[in-house]
């Protein structure tokens, strides 16, 4: 194989780049991502790359961290895996560090420059996060059964009442509701079949 | 030193359940560490725009960066830059770890059932609840504290026609040369802080 060949350090400053100059992870990152192992390095060809993003964005956590970690096992096994994450984790990690000493919650309150920009920024913020609801709400083809469903739970996160405000309960639903719906709707056709045959 | 056992816990929820990317995480960040004030809304707020500006991943940049406050805020006496770096480095690894094995673990068992119904059936299940949970996020920080801590109406409205302009330069798409593109988030919070020098800070 020739992958084998991907030294361990090369595959570090690979991700390392990519952590390093990508702004905004998930999608961003992907397509930066895919530049570097599959058209400038050719460490994996393209449908293979598709393949392990399908991995990657069907298991929970950082989506750039996990594309990091299936292709560094692909290539180089598991220290491949873990070397590749770090690349990928070190950047942020230390430009976040540099700058948490700096702009701490009390610098921002004590200067007065500082407070007038970010009450500028906050509301934008809030815009920020408006704007993937409406993009997530059309990607998901919410329809006439679904579209209670995120109303419900945003407004239940909303409200603020303990155990039935914690976002993760509504995750476990939602999965146990769409495995829930899907053996239903499999046993009402098994049943169907059986009448028809009658 | 209770608090970075309550820290690791945290990122070790936010990494299992973290389904959906950044926008559906914060919500579960927000949930554990505001909830139990280690931070403010506002700080949060001001964590998520500093987390849009810097690269890498959100999930990261919160890490790193709640890891840092949060022993200081909760204790006075961890107050200093060791307690907040292993913070730091605790809520990163922690946030990391959890995925990281299942990633390894499970990739075989995924490519295996890729195509399996019941996957595809909880994976259905879960794209509405994620557009609720951002959804959530959006509202959770809609509050007095970031749009009028003042409690003045002028304050309001003017954080409201921010929340607006910085929406439809985020959502629309602009002409730009010929082309029509969709303005960065950090153009749009660098915007947003210069009108707010220019508003607050004059």
């Amino acid at each position: 194989m020739v992958n084998t060949q991907t030294k361990y350090w090369q595959l570090f400053s690979s991700f390392f780049k990519i952590g390093a100059f990508t702004f905004g992870g998930g999608w961003a990152m992907i397509s930066i991502i895919e530049r570097e192992v599959v058209d400038r390095h050719g460490w994996i060809k393209k449908e293979e790359f598709i393949d392990l993003l399908a991995i990657a964005q069907s298991l929970p956590g950082i989506l750039a961290v996990n594309i990091a970690v299936v292709v560094g096992d692909r290539l180089r096994g598991g220290l491949g895996s873990f070397v590749a994450a770090l690349g990928t984790i070190l950047p942020s990690f230390f430009i976040i560090l540099s700058i948490a000493i700096f702009l701490t919650p009390e610098t921002i309150k004590s200067s007065k420059t500082l407070t007038a920009i970010f009450m500028g920024i906050r509301p934008a913020v809030v815009a920020l996060i408006i704007a993937p609801v409406i993009t997530t709400a059309r990607a998901a083809g919410l329809n006439l059964k679904t579209f209670w469903i995120p109303i419900v739970v945003a407004t239940m996160i909303s409200l603020g009442v303990g155990f039935a405000s914690d976002p993760i309960l509504y995750i476990l639903l939602g999965g146990a509701g769409g495995y829930i719906y899907h053996r239903i709707s499999q046993y009402r056709i098994a049943k169907r079949k059986e009448d028809s045959q009658q | 030193m209770n608090i970075y056992w309550q820290l690791i816990w945290a990122y070790i929820k936010i990494g299992i359940f973290g389904f959906g990317g950044g926008y559906a995480m914060l919500t579960l960040v927000r949930q554990a560490v505001v909830e139990p004030g280690w931070i403010s809304d506002n700080m949060f707020t001001d964590i998520v725009a500093i987390s849009q500006m810097t690269p890498g991943p959100i999930g990261i940049n919160s890490a790193t960066y709640i890891g840092f406050v949060a022993p200081a805020s909760v204790n006075p006496e961890l107050s200093g830059i060791w307690w907040a770096l292993l913070g730091s480095c605790l809520a990163t690894i922690a946030v990391v770890t959890p995925p990281y094995i299942l990633t390894l673990y499970s990739s075989q068992f995924i490519r295996c059932h890729k195509d399996s119904k019941a996957i595809k059936a909880i994976f259905s299940g879960l794209r509405p609840v994620v557009v609720g949970l951002i959804a959530s996020a959006a509202i959770l920080l809609m509050n007095a504290e970031n749009f009028c801590p003042d409690r003045s109406l002028s304050q309001l409205l003017i954080s409201i026609a921010i929340c607006a302009a910085a929406f439809c330069l985020v959502y629309f798409k602009i002409p730009f040369k010929g082309k029509k593109i969709k303005l960065h988030p950090i153009f749009v919070i660098i915007i947003a802080g210069i009108a707010g020098y220019l508003i607050y800070g004059l």
